[in-house]
């Protein structure tokens, strides 16, 4: 193995004198205790890496001892209901064998060497297989079976094949006689995770990710295979949402990084995952998700890799057929870890400190989001949703204005509403999503003919409300006349009735598509009543005081996904208290006549 | 991590920088191990090892540089990282900004000999904090909950009375029910004036509160350097309260701009490029690692609640500082001068308040079942109050709708009834009332986050029930 010795050390950062080749982003174990590090740098006569762990007493003269392989991360069975670190240490694992606090010269391998897995062979032996099919599969939890994938450049004829049975991990499953040789398959396998996976092809983004969150869903699709980011300042609510994400969209595998986040946070994520129920299948959440955490007083190197041990994984589910989100809090976080280590490297920084490669950076990971087919030609799909932390909440910094570059969906958190205590405080006018068109045809099927025509509408009337609250602030509202005053009451009435949506009401915090399309549904039948009512000459305010509107604005809060009957009793309490102001419109329609538009 | 050695004497120095000194010859030394330097005059400064290149190093020194020579100034290497020295009876004395004591007293018998920087908590070991702690602050208990294990910090101006504020809740909090027991307080003073830390103490004193109280003085006119070091120790003497002798420890850390402003200066010197207004990109994972200090961890029974105090240059939010605060703490406590100068005491400015764990400790079987529509309801009420405030210094309140200014002058009344209560400690129950009883105020359509049920048991009872 080839060996260097330290001689120059700056925090996570060390420069050693090679014997021996080494290669760019190899991992590589610093001194006595082994700390894992990886080469970011060669030079003729050194080597620069960084540490994954606390360097603390290093000393020049160490030796760094080279292990010719990328940092890779672990692949296979038992990944799904675990906590990893950034360099995907098993943090239960650790805690058992280390304790309460994570110290240095950790040695615990990523996936359970012991266990036993119940085995079911696909293929026979004799079979011609090609690289990224599937020779057997393991029930890995109830709703998920985990298939054993020959490595993507191993196509050949299987040889031999272990019959059914349980296996621990690295025992082997099959050989396979290849053009570069016989080719070893078991559970376990790697991949260096700054090498995006194979696929056959990508394919175009058709259908939603259903968060069922209304703003989201509605308004702001995201698609199965798209890349979204959700910048906002701090306390406007993106881990909630993130979290909330996390928890029911329909995603077959959730990946959820915590990159230099809160380890409250995270343990939050642990205590509630697992007694929370997927809304479509009745499984424990739990079950489907795989946690990353590097909190923020945790290496900081190891948070720069966090992402990419968390997209690596992603992409091996995805291989397998599944349809994986991944959710990264904070890339933000990632960007800064870049920049730090870039800083001790000296090197020159373009904006904010920032090196000059972070676009290319951000554009890489985004770009490992895609609906593909898979190398065994099955339909799968990466979505990847990151936050954004921009200082200040200023949107024109770096990070923000390069994630926007690469993602289509921009969700962009508003302080104002979030001190309003307005969730989630998407702000609607700012935020954007490029996956309207592609995901409308499916709520065509889903949501009735006219879902579209309804949602432009609704858009049509928040663009009016910021309009003409803009002349409120000069001449005050009852300046207005009814006309606008009417644009201002629908405005608000639908704002409180489907924008807002609480993450922690047991009825509302998942809102099935049915659910949402009655919702909008209503809100515009509310709508055009109220127009031919103002228009007969009933004051818009007065509309604002009607018990029923009050319901109207609660109406997610109160019917759950369950009794969408309701809807037909919300829409006749509805129909009679809008029918007795009707009365008032005749007394009133003289007047009416002079003052609209 | 360090292999034990003799110690190694040198005096190689090549340079003084600023906090900086450079020494050559020196193998064999590990980086971030504990230095001494010994003036020609006298006197034992402390330091840690920042850089290694070859046989060359970058020392920090925490208690300045003043009165060192090249030629006589000596340097002695450790072999050990900073270490504190915790044990039995802790509590009730007072130490310098490195936690040597200062008051005259004993030293303390090591039982333990950590490293000030701590490890991080594996988040696998944490435990959710969910215990609802009553500052007796209504602001606070209604509307931004603290529970045991959060850092909440207090965003404040200079002459807002933070410190006032934090030595009441120091003073006021406890759990509720039959365990209310009171926190022990380490107070770290960073950078602050004598006359802050001595009222502090006095306060204390007075209510019979100085044997639960651990301080810490770093005073303005100590080292700026040595500012990097005593929220380490603190937490390092609080961790050991909390985990080995198992008490609820309450941590008052004043004030982290000065902790920032001394990393910004060592940053400087030690030419490192910048980030925002002259601060280094690395201040993020610094403030983390000391905010992250807060927790609980299972399977132990104490907890340390941070409750950071920083002020606001020129009171902007969007100060790095406190911005940078806002992303790792959770919640914060926002103090507001319009507030201060109309003599509301606390002045907590409502809507930029936030506790983020606040879900976790409030509702059934924790205070009320009500309690999150409560909240939600005040918070909404009160920032519609103060769109319409903004709105009538430019239209004028004949402008407004009668609605509109029923819902001005709730926003009124909860600065003069609720927000304000000087020094008086207010129970949950008091706090309840109190809120609903202004929000009975308003009319039933506008209060919209509250079901008709909660308008029935609460509104209507303070309507008609009294």
């Amino acid at each position: 193995m080839s060996r260097a010795e330290i001689f120059w050390i700056n925090g996570p950062v060390l420069k050693a004198h090679p014997e021996g080749n080494f290669q760019m982003k190899e991992a590589v174990f610093v001194g006595d205790d082994r700390l894992v590090a990886e080469v970011i740098r060669l030079d003729v006569d050194a080597i620069t890496v960084q540490v994954f762990e606390d360097t603390t007493g290093l000393t020049p003269g160490m030796v760094i001892e080279g292990s010719g392989l990328p940092l890779a991360a672990e692949l296979g069975p038992g990944m799904l209901g675990a906590m990893f670190d950034g360099i995907q240490r098993p943090l239960r694992a650790v805690a058992s064998t280390y304790g309460d606090f994570i110290g240095t010269a950790v040695v615990v391998p990523s996936l359970d060497r012991q266990r036993q897995w119940r085995y079911q062979p696909v293929v026979a032996a004799g079979a011609e297989i090609s690289g990224g099919c599937c020779i057997g599969e393991i029930q890995e939890t109830a709703d998920l079976m985990h298939r054993v994938l020959v490595p993507p450049d191993a196509a050949g004829t299987v040889e031999w094949r272990a019959p059914e049975g349980s296996y621990c991990i690295d025992k082997p499953l099959a050989r396979i006689r290849s053009p570069r040789g016989l080719v070893e398959v078991s559970m376990l396998s790697r991949w260096p995770i700054r090498v995006p996976r194979p696929f056959r092809q990508r394919l175009a983004l058709e259908r939603p990710l259903l968060t069922g969150q209304r703003v989201i869903d509605t308004w702001y699709p995201i698609a199965k295979g798209g890349a979204s980011a959700m910048p906002g300042g701090f306390g406007t609510g993106k881990t909630v949402l993130q979290q909330t994400l996390a928890k029911w969209c329909d995603a077959d595998v959730i990946i959820y990084i915590g990159c230099g986040e809160r380890g409250n946070e995270m343990a939050s994520v642990l205590e509630e995952f697992p007694a929370l129920e997927d809304p479509r299948t009745g499984r424990m959440l739990m079950e489907r998700t795989v946690l990353i955490a590097n909190t923020s007083n945790m290496p900081v190197a190891a948070r720069e890799a966090s992402i990419y041990t968390g997209i690596t994984i992603g992409e091996y589910f995805r291989d397998q057929g599944y349809n994986v989100a991944l959710f990264a809090d904070s890339i933000s976080r990632w960007a800064e870890a870049l920049r730090e280590i870039s800083g001790r490297l000296e090197e020159l920084p373009a904006e904010e400190g920032y090196p000059a490669y972070l676009p290319s950076r951000l554009a890489e990971f985004f770009e490992r989001a895609g609906r593909t087919k898979t190398l065994a030609g099955q339909e799968s799909s990466l979505t990847v949703v990151g936050t954004v932390s921009p200082p200040g909440g200023d949107f024109s910094e770096p990070v923000t204005a390069h994630s926007r570059r690469y993602v289509k969906s921009f969700l962009a958190l508003d302080r104002d509403r979030a001190q309003a205590r307005f969730y989630p405080a998407i702000h609607p006018l700012q935020s954007y999503s490029e996956y309207v068109s592609c995901t409308a045809q499916w709520w065509q099927h889903h949501g009735g003919v006219r879902w579209a025509e309804r949602r432009d509408r609704m858009l049509t009337l928040l663009q009016e409300q910021a309009r003409l609250e803009k002349m409120v602030k000069i001449v005050g509202r009852d300046a207005l006349p009814p006309s606008q005053r009417l644009v201002l009451v629908c405005a608000e009435v639908m704002v409180e009735g489907l924008l807002r949506q609480s993450a922690f009401s047991e009825t509302d915090r998942y809102c099935s598509p049915e659910k949402q399309a009655a919702m909008l549904e209503l809100i515009d039948y509310f709508i055009q009543r109220a127009q031919a009512l103002v228009e007969g000459g009933v004051d818009p305010d007065t509309l604002l005081t009607l018990p029923v509107v009050r319901r109207l604005q609660r109406m997610g809060e109160d019917i759950s996904n369950d009794s969408l009957g309701d809807f037909a009793g919300l829409t006749r309490a509805l129909n009679d208290a809008l029918d007795a102001q009707v009365p008032n419109m005749q007394d009133e329609s003289g007047e009416q006549k002079v003052v609209g538009e | 991590m360090i292999a034990p050695q003799h110690y190694l004497f040198h005096t190689g120095l090549t340079s003084i920088q600023g906090p900086l000194i450079f020494v050559r010859n020196t193998q064999g030394v590990g980086l971030y191990e504990r230095v001494e330097v010994l003036a020609a005059q006298g006197g034992v400064r402390l330091g840690r090892v920042v850089f290694i290149a070859d046989d060359k190093v970058i020392v920090e020194v925490f208690q300045g540089t003043e009165g060192l020579s090249l030629g006589e100034a000596r340097v002695k290497f450790l072999s050990e990282p900073i270490l504190l020295n915790v044990g039995p009876s802790m509590l009730g004395r007072v130490y310098n900004g490195v936690g040597v004591p200062i008051d005259g007293g004993p030293g303390i018998v090591a039982k333990q000999r950590p490293h000030i920087d701590g490890n991080a908590i594996n988040p696998v070991r944490r435990d959710v904090p969910r215990e609802f702690i009553e500052t007796g602050v209504s602001a606070i208990d209604a509307m931004n909950s603290l529970v045991r294990g959060q850092k909440l910090p207090i965003f404040s101006g200079s002459g807002l009375g933070h410190e006032r504020l934090a030595s009441n809740i120091a003073r006021f909090a406890r759990l509720r029910g039959k365990h209310a027991e009171e926190f022990a307080v380490v107070f770290a003073a960073i950078g602050v004036t004598f006359d802050t830390a001595e009222h502090f103490r006095r306060e204390m004193d007075e209510y019979g509160a100085m044997q639960r109280i651990a301080l810490f003085l770093n005073l303005a006119s100590d080292p700026s350097a040595e500012r990097l070091l005593t929220p380490r120790v603190a937490l390092t003497a609080a961790e050991y309260l909390a985990y080995e002798e198992g008490r609820h420890v309450l941590v008052i850390l004043t004030d982290m701009t000065n902790y920032c402003e001394a990393l910004r200066e060592v940053s400087s010197s030690h030419g490192e490029v910048p980030s925002r207004k002259g601060y280094p990109g690395y201040m993020y994972s610094d403030l983390a690692s000391i905010y992250e200090r807060a927790g609980r961890i299972s399977g132990r029974p104490g907890s340390i609640t941070q409750m950071p105090i920083l002020t606001m240059p020129n009171d902007d939010i969007t100060h790095p500082i406190p911005d940078l605060s806002g992303y790792i703490t959770e919640g914060q406590i926002v103090l507001d001068r319009d507030l201060a100068r109309r003599g509301v005491f606390p002045p907590i400015k409502l809507l930029p308040c936030l506790s983020r764990l606040m879900n976790h400790g409030i509702g059934k079987n924790m205070t009320d079942v009500d309690h999150p529509a409560f909240a939600q309801q005040l918070y909404s009420s009160y920032a519609q109050a103060h769109r319409l405030r903004l709105l009538s210094s430019v239209v004028g309140e004949e402008g407004l709708s009668a609605a509109d200014r029923q819902l001005l002058r709730f926003g009124e009344r909860m600065d003069d009834v609720f927000i304000r209560q000087d020094d008086r400690r207010r129970t949950l129950e008091e706090t309840f009332d109190l809120g609903w009883m202004l929000l009975a105020e308003l009319p039933d359509e506008t209060l919209v986050r509250l079901s008709d049920t909660q308008i029935d048991d609460h509104i209507k009872l303070h309507r008609h029930g009294r």
